[in-house]
């Protein structure tokens, strides 16, 4: 039976992780090759590096970066922040990224999924959604960081970009973003009916959350960034929470 | 020497930057006397499995890699060619290892591509040494061998079906369906297995 991912985000600014404290051992924490390594070593599933470099010379760098971390580390990665093009993702693929995760470009330009899924197949192309559920109840697609509300519903969109040929789905709830209170179940619950796999991001405060959102008939995998960066939790406390909840994980071998 | 052959066959980076991790010697050829002369052989592959047997008979190389008498390693999509015969593009393989690969059919709340980590069991050849029985790695395929003589590892797709094969040998053959170079620590223990071979 397929293992439940655990994922750590790493938010790359100039070709420097931007979030991170010091672990015990690591030089440089501000490597994303050498916190990416770390984080393998101590269990997790797969990495996302998410460019957030303002500038043209930030986003170049990234592709060099992206070429050590194929080089560095030994589990699959998926890239992400800015990619608006089939040839941006072509140039992350041929660095040796493992998927490309699109967001804000494939709400401006829903053909940009078929394009790439069409040119590298379903399982290179990750759609990731941002959405904020609205006084009225409806979840309502945002892009740009959640900064600009757009009139997509998130269900309808998440079937759109499944169609169109997401290989996986990655859900972020803009209103439990940030405040470690836990993730939207009943969201995940509906999303999993997707024919796609889905990974839930945002909102987890401890490995309880995680457990919740990632047992079965929810997510597939669960992203998180700063619990893990801050030292608040560790892959393997996560791990051992969903192995007490017979949740099938992977443990460090 | 490590020849990786050079067919044509999707992206080799993953396995050539496993290799370098590894510390080990790797050319990526389709030079037939070259692929001879190596230590082990590796066949990697991405993609339709009837492009990627067109690609290895276009370079000429069928005949090269049956007969060779090394160990030689298929990985995913070139473990499947390894095979009889495929589904994928309905085409006939290498016939090393005696089955026909089959699409994945989902049951209820089963995911197709099998893509994520699973775990192994019966665990059967040398590539395995030091490998405990369930432990996971990290697959991406549509396609599968189902078990038959050759099996050497098996995997089991969802919760209520059948088992399918996650590794085949026959002689200096191997194959695998899983990514080891992508398996963190216990892709790394079997690549050196197959290095140690």
């Amino acid at each position: 039976m397929l293992a439940k991912r655990i994922i750590p985000c790493l938010d790359v600014k100039d070709g420097r992780t931007v979030k991170g404290i010091n672990f015990e051992g690591l030089r440089d924490v501000g490597d994303p090759v050498e916190l990416g390594r770390r984080y393998a070593k101590e269990g997790a599933d797969e990495l996302v590096y998410l460019d957030i470099s303002a500038s043209k010379e930030g986003r170049s760098t990234f592709v060099d970066l992206v070429g050590r971390v194929a080089e560095g580390v030994n589990i699959p990665f998926t890239v992400g922040g800015g990619i608006s093009t089939l040839q941006h993702a072509s140039s992350l693929l041929d660095a040796g990224a493992d998927k490309i995760s699109i967001n804000s470009a494939a709400v401006a330009d829903p053909e940009l999924i078929s394009e790439i899924a069409k040119r590298y197949g379903s399982q290179f192309v990750v759609v990731a959604i941002d959405a904020r559920c609205g006084e009225d109840g409806v979840w309502r697609v945002t892009t740009h960081g959640g900064s600009r509300l757009t009139e997509r519903e998130l269900f309808s969109w998440a079937r759109e970009a499944c169609d169109r040929g997401a290989g996986e789905i990655l859900f972020t709830s803009m209103n439990h973003d940030g405040t470690g209170c836990g993730y939207p179940l009943d969201v995940y619950e509906k999303l999993g009916s997707l024919p796609i796999p889905v990974i839930a991001s945002g909102g987890a405060g401890n490995a309880s959350h995680i457990a919740d959102v990632l047992a079965p008939g929810r997510a597939d995998a669960a992203l998180a960034a700063s619990i893990f960066h801050y030292g608040k939790l560790t892959i393997g406390e996560v791990k051992r929470e969903l192995a007490r909840r017979g949740i099938p994980a992977r443990s460090a071998m | 020497m490590i020849a990786i052959i050079d067919y044509d066959a999707g992206n080799i980076c993953s396995v050539s930057n496993a290799l370098n991790r590894l510390g080990a010697e790797w050319k990526l050829t389709s030079d037939p006397e070259e692929i001879r002369k190596a230590s082990h052989v590796i066949l990697p592959g991405v993609g339709h499995a009837a492009h990627v047997v067109g690609s290895l008979r276009k370079h000429g190389l069928e005949d090269v890699v049956k007969k060779l008498r090394h160990p030689v390693l298929g990985i995913c999509a070139g473990m499947q060619i390894m095979c009889s015969s495929s589904e994928e593009g309905d085409v006939p393989c290498l016939d090393i290892f005696d089955c026909r690969v089959r699409l994945l059919e989902p049951g209820p709340g089963e995911k197709v591509p099998h893509m994520g980590w699973d775990s192994l069991h019966n665990l059967e050849s040398k590539l395995f040494k030091e490998i405990r029985e369930g432990e996971m790695f990290y697959f991406v395929h549509s396609y599968y061998a189902p078990l038959c003589y050759d099996t050497t590892a098996t995997c089991r797709f969802g919760a209520s079906r059948s088992m399918f094969s996650a590794a085949l040998r026959y002689e200096n053959f191997y194959g695998v369906q899983f990514h080891p170079e992508k398996s963190g620590e216990a892709g790394e223990k079997l690549l050196n297995n197959f290095l140690s071979l």
